[in-house]
């Protein structure tokens, strides 16, 4: 499982941060950062999570 | 042969969506009936009073769903088709075409609509702003730069009197208590706060409501309680909404400012629960009643009734931290938790001079709240906390900032 992120839509809300916290953070400058590129399945509903979750639609996930 | 199971969504907006979207990702097979009162593809609300509303892309860049996503979902789209009367006992939805809808589950997403005083419209030029077409008929009103007048301080009051401005449009706004935001953010915090839509050239009038409206065919003139009048071209209504919920008169769902429902959002009905705008469920986590009309809280209630609809208690309870943001002016609020405006506020972090800040919100020696201005990271500090701690979390040892 691969997740996709367009940073130039991140607008940074940080739902992704508190639906996925082991997957995804921001950074110093306040955009999302991945902490893992290709995380493990028992991960999987943090990130579909995390993917609906996003108002700027800037994530994706790819298996 | 055994029918396939059926769910029945009454809403096709973000929380109707979602729920779709997470029966599907969790493997539901049965059939997924979505209903949506308007003709239009389901579509995302924050654009409407921003992007949308400016004049960037048309009413198919704000999609939630394409035609092909209907498709691959498997839906059973209704776009133009009202539910008006719920039957629990014959598990069966009323459609305003005559058609009765039979449901294994139903999920009540019907949302909510702006409120506008009886007799405001009547005059030409008056917009509420809820759908895509009001957006569309208030961008266009916004062609050469009209004197815009917007009724109401809240978050997308706000977001308006920004995109008139930014539209080059003379705007004047107009809210009852001492400034925009005071409503959530509380008196002070919204005040230090005006001076980011004074700076960008809108006039404020506070502390005085609209009594009603002059013109011919078309509004020309506000008229406010305090005797004022302020000229206008446009006005753009922005004070509240009601949940949508009188279709469900005499169904035994119980309703009280939304659709009443327990910490794992499912209501008086067996079989029946509610997402987004329109339900009020009790969030264990912050141990209140709560009805939220925000995108996050949409998205996630959405998401949480299909995982309901599923494992049933083994999906727990609802209890997130709510969350609501909004872009002003360039610059990006965001609240987190139940902050009431008479909380103690302090400043912790930055100035509003420095457009950059937060605010935490206690009360009794607990935090129940944050606001940030420009600082999202510093706001995913105190999301967590409450995440971890909700009503019991303490009070922040940071001292306050004079702004």
């Amino acid at each position: 499982m691969k997740v996709l992120v367009d940073r130039g839509k991140c607008q940074g809300y940080g739902n992704c941060v508190v639906a996925g916290p082991d997957v995804f953070d921001l950074d110093d400058d306040g955009f999302v950062q991945l902490l893992v590129e290709e995380p493990s399945q028992e991960l999987r509903a943090q990130v579909q999570h995390a993917v609906r979750d996003c108002p700027a639609r800037a994530l994706g996930l790819e298996d | 042969m055994s029918r396939r199971r059926r769910v029945l969504v009454a809403g096709a907006s973000l929380a109707g969506v979602r729920t779709a979207e997470t029966l599907r990702d969790r493997g539901f097979d049965g059939e997924i009936v979505l209903v949506g009162a308007e003709q239009q593809l389901p579509y995302d609300r924050p654009p409407l009073s921003k992007a949308l509303l400016e004049g960037q892309g048309t009413a198919d860049d704000v999609r939630l769903l394409t035609s092909d996503q209907v498709s691959a979902l498997d839906l059973d789209l209704r776009l133009g088709r009202r539910a008006l009367a719920l039957d629990p006992v014959r598990r069966a939805v009323e459609l305003d075409d005559g058609e009765a809808l039979g449901y294994d589950q139903l999920v009540i997403a019907t949302g909510s609509a702006p409120w506008m005083p009886r007799d405001w419209d009547l005059f030409e030029g008056i917009y509420p702003l809820r759908t895509v077409d009001d957006c569309l008929a208030i961008r266009s009103a916004l062609q050469g730069s009209p004197r815009v007048a917007v009724v109401g301080g809240g978050p997308i009051g706000c977001e308006v009197a920004s995109t008139a401005r930014r539209l080059g449009c003379e705007v004047v706004q107009i809210e009852p208590l001492a400034a925009p935001m005071a409503r959530v953010l509380g008196t002070e915090i919204a005040l230090a706060c005006a001076e980011i839509p004074l700076d960008a050239g809108v006039r404020l009038v506070c502390g005085t409501a609209v009594e009603g409206f002059d013109g011919g065919v078309r509004v020309e003139r506000v008229r406010l309680r305090d005797g004022r009048m302020i000229e206008a071209d446009v006005v753009v209504v922005g004070i509240g909404a009601r949940p949508v919920t009188d279709w469900l008169f005499g169904s035994g769902v119980s309703v009280s400012d939304g659709v009443m429902c327990d910490d794992r959002c499912a209501t008086s009905v067996a079989g029946v629960y509610a997402a987004g705008d329109v339900a009020r469920w009790f969030n264990p986590l912050f141990e209140q009643t709560m009805r939220i009309e925000h995108w996050t809280n949409a998205s996630e209630q959405g998401a949480f009734v299909a995982r309901a609809l599923l494992d049933g208690r083994q999906a727990g309870s609802y209890s997130p931290v709510p969350f609501v943001w909004s872009e002003q002016y360039g610059v990006k609020y965001e609240v987190a938790g139940v902050p009431h405006p008479t909380d103690r506020i302090r400043i912790v972090e930055g100035s509003v001079a420095e457009r950059r800040f937060v605010a935490v919100y206690e009360r009794e020696e607990r935090l129940t709240g944050a606001f940030a201005l420009n600082s999202t990271r510093s706001l995913l500090k105190f999301r967590r906390l409450l995440a971890r701690d909700g009503a019991h979390a303490e009070r922040v040892d940071v001292p306050s900032i004079s702004s």
